[in-house]
Formats: structure tokens, sequence, C-alpha cells
């Protein structure tokens, strides 16, 4: 080749590689970059399920179950009262979450006055960035004190405010995606704003509400920190509202922190159960979800 | 026999943006009245102040009267809610009810006014008869109502309007998103729908107001321009602007 060619041979090849070869290899080389970024934020993930799994599967049995807690040295026992205990703060964290929530987020949503609407907008988003512990001294000042004593109501109120942010958030969030076309047909029969709302445009978003309901329970099941003084666990059964009550986290923070091996195996235990009841919340949630929503546009 | 609109001096606003500009406009009752013009020229407006929904878009206004025979809908102390029950809608869009079934999207409107749970049936199968609907889906009305076609959809509205039995029905484009043979049913409809109601139907295609409307408006930039029956509106118009627009200079 003259010199000449060998000049434009290069422009050539420059142009080409500008053009559909690099953006081919470019193309190519930052998907293996997310892919490898996916496995990467997988892995931790993915090694605390299957080191929980592996750990606790161990202490899976019938007795684990159904029995109170032994006493230091005496083999067995079980998280009876831990999980029944979290089933009860639970039910009392919905209790005052779930109305609250719901109630302010269709306010948020579908009233959405000027001043007010942004205040407590703005209010509901720092709300879910508070540490769940200053929410437990909260509670603690305000009802372990005036009580003067633990209780399960104290824990469940505390878990219960820890809920009203994220249920706010996400039902405003589902009503914003209701079109306005639904409201506007409503209206147009003849409807009030509050018969709209209820009869139109709450029944469409209720998938996507009662699906972060159920996000923020997985969320509120697994809270330690607010219980610590609050509820402060039981090693005995108890249903009662004024007195301390056992938690499934509150159980493995005892036995995890214990010297004692056998506690130790069963704090994993307790883990698997509750990373069980967590996992199946979320899969049970985004069923849900997709068969409600299947047939609406 | 329905009752006719006034509209006097009529003017709207989108926050300080000017939409109507002194709007005066008699509609006639039992009669189709057509609202045509360009994009943006105020027509979806005008039909959305009649029926008072308008006012719901935070930081709209309106200032005039509209009146529905003799009373003046926007007089202080009328319940805009009541106004919307005698003066009914169809949108561009078909909008069923996505969470409720064929019945309970025709029945929604008579269940907000209490009517007896005893004639629901009836009063169901009437309107959907109206809307030419019954026939097509009488074996399923409990199926959900986003279930059927674009056509069978808007049709579905078009009897859930009809179920509270209004006095004036406003359509704004009803047939625009529709393919062509439910656009002839849809016009079908209204030209049987007129000996009852009062109709006031939006349409970009002057092909359609010709076909269907009594009367015709030409709106343009906010200001109602030419007003009048449609065959004369189309063959001799009055001003410049309509002829303009009719023959396609612009629009």
């Amino acid at each position: 080749m003259s010199i000449r060619s060998c000049g434009a041979f290069r422009k050539v090849v420059l142009m080409l590689f500008r053009t559909y070869l690099f953006r081919k290899i470019t193309d190519a080389f930052i998907t293996a970059l997310m892919l490898l970024a996916v496995v990467t934020a997988l892995i931790p993930l993915v090694s605390i399920l299957w080191h929980t799994f592996r750990q606790g599967w161990s202490t899976m049995n019938w007795s684990f179950f159904t029995h109170l807690p032994k006493p230091v040295g005496e083999p067995g026992g079980g998280i009876a009262n831990a999980l029944v205990g979290s089933g009860l703060l639970i039910l009392l964290a919905s209790a005052i979450g779930i109305p609250f929530g719901v109630l302010v987020g269709i306010y948020l949503a579908e009233f959405n006055p000027r001043g007010l609407g942004t205040a407590v907008r703005f209010t509901n988003d720092v709300l879910t960035g508070i540490p769940s512990i200053v929410t437990g001294m909260f509670v603690y000042a305000l009802l372990v004190v005036t009580m003067g004593g633990f209780s399960a109501l104290a824990g469940g109120v505390a878990l219960g405010l820890l809920m009203i942010p994220t249920v706010t958030r996400s039902t405003e969030e589902m009503l914003k995606m209701v079109p306005q076309s639904l409201r506007e047909a409503s209206l147009a029969l003849g409807a009030t704003p509050t018969q709209t709302i209820l009869r139109v445009v709450l029944p469409a978003a209720l998938p996507g509400i009662l699906t972060g309901i159920m996000l923020a329970v997985a969320r509120v099941a697994g809270e330690t920190a607010p219980l610590l003084f609050t509820a402060f666990g039981n090693r005995f059964w108890s249903l009662r509202l004024d007195q301390p009550i056992a938690a499934l986290p509150l159980q493995i923070f005892t036995y995890a922190i214990s010297p004692y091996r056998d506690w130790q195996n069963q704090a994993w235990g307790a883990a698997l159960v509750l990373v069980g009841l967590v996992l199946v919340l979320n899969v049970f949630a985004g069923l849900a979800y997709s068969r409600a929503s299947r047939f609406r546009r | 026999m329905s009752q006719g609109m006034t509209v006097k001096n009529l003017f709207a606003w989108y926050g300080s943006q000017p939409v109507l500009k002194g709007i005066n406009l008699t509609i006639l009752p039992n009669q189709v009245t057509a609202i045509i013009g360009p994009s943006g020229c105020g027509k979806s407006t005008f039909v959305r102040v009649l029926n008072r929904l308008h006012e719901t878009i935070p930081g709209a206004r309106v200032a005039g009267q509209v009146y529905l025979g003799e009373k003046d809908i926007y007089a202080p102390g009328v319940d805009p809610v009541l106004v919307r029950r005698k003066i009914g809608m169809v949108f561009q869009k078909p909008n069923p009810f996505p969470t409720m079934s064929i019945f309970e999207n025709v029945a929604a409107g008579l269940r907000l006014n209490g009517f007896a749970r005893g004639r629901l049936n009836e009063q169901v199968e009437k309107s959907l008869k109206l809307a030419a609907l019954w026939d097509e889906v009488a074996q399923r009305l409990d199926q959900s109502g986003v279930a059927l076609s674009g056509g069978q959809q808007q049709r579905l509205c078009l009897a859930r309007a009809l179920a509270v039995s209004p006095e004036v029905l406003l359509m704004d484009e009803p047939a625009s998103a529709l393919d062509p043979a439910a656009t002839l049913k849809i016009e079908d409809l209204i030209r049987q729908l007129k000996s009852e109601y009062t109709i006031v139907i939006v349409t970009h295609n002057m092909q359609q107001a010709a076909r269907v409307a009594d009367q015709t408006a030409f709106f343009l930039n906010g200001e109602l321009v030419e007003y009048g029956p449609t065959a004369e509106l189309f063959t001799r118009p009055k001003d410049q602007r309509t002829e303009d627009y009719i023959t396609g200079r612009f629009g």
C-alpha cells in the first residue's frame, strides 16, 4: 500500500470503530458490568439466607415451636411464647399503623391542600427515617414510665408508630397511580368526592395498598431495638397487654449474645423462622399484587 | 322533554391563563349541538364548565352564568354534585370502573342516589338497551367492565351516564378513540337519543358534526366565532375564520 492509501485506510478504520463495532463492544462491556454488579449485590443476600438456613436447620423440630424457653443449662426449650408474642405485637402495631397510615395516605393523595399537604408529606418522609431505637425511647417515656413497667402495649405502639410513615407513603403512591379519568367519571355521575374515593379510587388502588401494608408488616416483624425497652421480652407465657411480652427478635438478641452453645443454636433457629416469615410475607405480597391487578388497567 | 342550557358571558381560566373569553351561547333542548374548532381552542374546557367539572382542577376558575333551563348552576349555594346528576358526561377515552362488573358499572350512578335495590335490574337493562349494548352483554353482566372492546366500553360508559336519567348529555370527542365501525354505532345512538336528551358533542371531526348535529358552534382561541344550524355553518359561514377552518386552511 502506498502512503496515501494508508491514511485513507486509517480514516476508514477509525470511522468503523466509532460506529458499529465500537458500539457493540461497549454495549457488551457495560452489560457484563451490570451483570457483575447484580451478582455482587446478590452474594451477601444469598449467603445470609444460606448461612441462616444451614445454622438454624438443626434446631427445627416440633418442640422448638411449641415449648417455652428452658432455663440456662437445661437442654431443649423453644420459642413458642416468642412466636405468639411477635404475633400479638404485630396485631397491635397493625391496629395502629394500618388505619392511620391509610387514612393519611388518602388525605395526601386526594385532598392535598396547599400548605398543610406539603407539611404533612415532609413530616412523614422525615419520620420514615427516624431510627427505630429513638421511637422506642419515645414510647418508653410515654408509656413505660407512666405505666410503671414494660408492656406488650408499649411494644405494639412503638411498632405501630414505625409502621405509619411507611404505610402512608405507599398508600399515597398507589392512589396517585389511579388515573384521573376514573375520578372524573365518578364525579361526572354526580358522586361526591368522598364517594368517589371510597367506591372508585380506593378499590382500584387496593392491591397496591395491601402490598404496601404487607411489606410494612414484614419490616416491623423484625424490629428489635424499639422492643428492647418497651416490650422487653418474657421467658414465660403472657398475653397481657400490661406485662412484658416475648418476641422473636428479642429472643434472638438474648440468645445470640449469650455464652451458651445451646442457646446460640436456638438463636439461629429463631433467626431462620424470622427470615422465613419475612420471606413468606414478601412473596405473598408480590403474588397477591400481581393476581389482583391482572385485569385492571 | 329535557331542558336546554344558556351560557352568558362565560370566562374560564387555568390559573392565570385564560381559556374561554366571553362565551354567549344557547343550547337548544332535545337537539344535538356540536362544538368544533382546532386543538386548544377551548372546546373541551367549555364542555367541562357545563357540568362543573372544570373547577375540580386545582387553580381553575370560572366567571359568568350558565343556566340549565331557568337556574344558574354557578349561583352561590348551588351544589355541584346535584348539577352533575342532571348533566352527564361521556369522555374521550372509555373509562369504565375497573373494579366493577358490567352491571355494577351501569348501576354505579344509581347506587349513589340510593336507588331502590329491587329496581336496579330493570334500570340497568333499560340503560344498556338505550346504549345498544344489551344484546352483547346480557349473558355476562357480572364480568369485568374492562374486558370489553373499545367500542363496547364506550357504550358501557354511555349506559352508565344514561342510567341516572340526566337532562343533558355532554360528550367530549366520544368516538375519537374508536374504530370507524364503532364510531358509526355511537353516531347512530346520538341520533336516537336526542329525542330524550339534550346533547352537546365536542368533535374535531367536521364530517361527524355534519352527520349528527343540528346546531354547530365554532370555537377559536377561547372565543365563540360562529354558531348556527349545522347546514348553514358549513355551506354559508358568516365569518371568514369559520370558512378558513372548514375548508381546511388551518386546524
